[in-house]
């Protein structure tokens, strides 16, 4: 089960107009594995993303996520994927009660599993006296540990983080990562895009765009010896400037 | 936010149906009376005691009465030639000169027929005072009309009002929200989590249309009362097919309002294309102007408005006491319509790019 491949991506492409965001990308990512997403900006990850997750369609390739096509079958795969966009995207004016209810009811969860999961969220995060308020008045690392713990109510087999702890402090950044680790424990794939080349050392495996192509896919370690360098900083570094 | 939504349209339905009226009144009326005899002064009085006028000035001159209308003070000179009195005992002919400042053309047409009208019932009881008993007999008939109004008997503007006004708000109301909705949630960015989430394009429309849609109901409810107690605006047909109507309507302008959040990336192009449809139906509905003096092409272009059958339906409802079958096309039109526009809307929506 560990090694089943639970995304598979050939030669996937997307093109605006003459301009090709993602060129001929090609991986695997295997059940269970934290698989981290790096490139600059403007890379093509968050293009590539929104592709697997079955919000853009592809221009050409092939690509299998959770079981199923992108071209064919993207509302199923909605359905056994999690997403946290790097922009916070709960309901500011709901409280996060409500938004629980409210996510949780669009997965199609019934209202006993969604008072469970919510009551579990709420001992996991020690949510006790914010539950009640509205998400919009929350702090924002609060927003994200909310936002990926909803991303998870239905127990998806893949969750996809885009950026997902961008501009939150260190000890959060680390409690998300604890987060991530835990979540990938139970079995959740997860496929994490970031710009912190510390966090890539906490990846199991580790993909680096740049200008559309996946330039090198390897395990922190063997990258960092690929590229004879001391951090995944030094790696990235070389390859970014060519 | 929600107490807004429901004040600010009832304030607009109280201060617009007692201001945008048609109904002429304090015309500013003045006279240059070069006769000055007991006649020429019973004339004037007769615009004196009229509610429509307020007699303004006293002119020596023409000249002098000219410069005033130019300045705007006055509105109408009405100019007495001398010997009147004695042209109309001896010729029984005489001629008056109405000076009427035009620059508004229907508002001048209709201060014409009012003074008309005073000029013609003081010339009637003027020759009943010089017509000998001996000419009677000669004299041709009057033919006279005797005029019923119906549906709203005593001619009370707000009668007519009231439910278009009514109906502009609950339209303009529940498009700038449907209009706003969609968009914002892409310019916040939640839009973007719902589309990576299973649900279905007619479960996302239907749970945006809902909410605008009660609200939309409770507008009318809200202007109903105001209209029953504040205008005694009388509600003659059934109220339960009004809501039936009404019911159907709003799902017209709500679709519109998605389909147009949908086709926009920000707030403001979505309120600068609903401004755009409003005002065009606005205009085009027939509730400040009559479709019926309308060139034919715009008439023709009216088959599209919803409020114009929203305004026809409030009326012959609220005043005719207009039954089902009465209104089953406009009801018909509309439902075709609310069709259309959800499935347009429902389409729209994309989850994908």
């Amino acid at each position: 089960m560990k090694s089943k491949n639970v995304i598979k991506v050939e030669n996937l492409t997307k093109k605006f107009g003459d301009f090709t965001a993602v060129n001929k990308i090609s991986f695997k990512v295997k059940t269970g594995e934290i698989f981290g997403f790096l490139g600059a900006n403007g890379a093509g990850k968050t293009t590539a993303m929104k592709m697997l997750i079955g919000i853009s369609i592809p221009t050409s390739g092939d690509a299998q996520v959770a079981g199923f096509d992108v071209f064919k079958n993207p509302e199923d795969i909605k359905k056994n994927i999690g997403y946290m966009s790097q922009k916070f995207a709960l309901y500011d004016d709901l409280t996060v009660k409500e938004n629980i209810t409210f996510f949780g009811g669009i997965y199609g969860l019934s209202r006993k599993q969604i008072e469970e999961k919510r009551c579990l969220l709420v001992e996991e995060l020690g949510l006790q006296d914010i539950v009640n308020e509205l998400v919009g008045s929350l702090p924002l690392g609060w927003k994200q540990k909310i936002s990926f713990s909803v991303a998870l109510l239905h127990n998806p087999k893949i969750v996809f983080l885009d950026e997902p702890t961008g501009g939150v402090d260190p000890i959060t950044r680390r409690q998300f990562w604890e987060m991530i680790y835990k979540t990938a424990n139970n079995g959740t794939t997860v496929f994490v895009t970031t710009h912190y080349m510390d966090e890539a050392e906490y990846c199991d495996r580790v993909s680096i765009m740049v200008d559309g192509k996946i330039e090198a896919l390897d395990t922190p370690t063997k990258l960092k010896e690929q590229f004879k360098a001391d951090t995944m900083n030094d790696v990235f570094l070389k390859l970014a400037r060519g | 936010m929600l107490p807004i939504i429901f004040v600010l349209p009832l304030i607009q339905l109280i201060i617009l149906s007692n201001a945008a009226t048609f109904e002429i009144k304090n015309i500013k009326f003045s006279y240059i009376d070069n006769d000055n005899t007991s006649f020429s002064r019973a004339l004037i009085n007769k615009f004196e005691a009229s509610t429509y006028f307020n007699v303004v000035s006293n002119f020596s001159s023409e000249k002098i009465a000219s410069a005033s209308m130019l300045k705007g003070e006055v509105d109408v000179i009405l100019e007495i030639p001398s010997h009147f009195e004695r042209d109309l005992s001896k010729n029984k002919k005489t001629d008056l000169s109405v000076i009427i400042n035009a620059i508004d053309g229907a508002t001048a047409g209709v201060e014409n027929v009012y003074i008309n009208q005073i000029v013609q019932r003081f010339n009637k009881n003027a020759q009943a005072k010089l017509i000998q008993p001996s000419d009677i007999v000669n004299k041709p008939k009057n033919i006279s009309t005797i005029t019923s109004f119906w549906y709203n008997e005593t001619l009370n503007y707000k009668t007519f009002m009231v439910p278009g006004i009514l109906v502009l708000l609950v339209t303009m109301i529940t498009l700038f929200l449907a209009g706003m909705n969609i968009v914002r949630e892409k310019e916040v960015g939640t839009l973007e989590q719902i589309n990576v989430t299973p649900i279905k394009k007619h479960q996302f429309i239907i749970g945006k249309l809902f909410p605008f849609w009660v609200i939309g109901m409770g507008l009318l409810t809200i202007g109903l009362i105001i209209a029953k107690v504040l205008f005694n605006v009388p509600i003659v047909g059934s109220i339960a097919l009004m809501y039936l109507y009404n019911s159907i309507y709003i799902l017209v302008i709500l679709g519109m309002g998605l389909f147009i959040s949908n086709f926009t990336d920000t707030q403001q192009q979505a309120m600068f294309i609903s401004w755009f449809f409003v005002v065009i139906f606005i205009l085009m509905s027939g509730l400040f102007t009559p479709i019926e003096s309308m060139p034919k092409w715009a008439q023709n272009l009216t088959e599209f408005n919803p409020i114009k059958y929203f305004v026809e339906v409030m009326r012959m409802v609220m005043l005719k006491g207009a039954d089902f079958n009465d209104i089953l096309p406009q009801l018909i039109k509309t439902l075709g319509y609310a069709i259309l526009m959800n499935g347009l809307a429902v389409w729209s929506y994309k989850k994908t790019t």
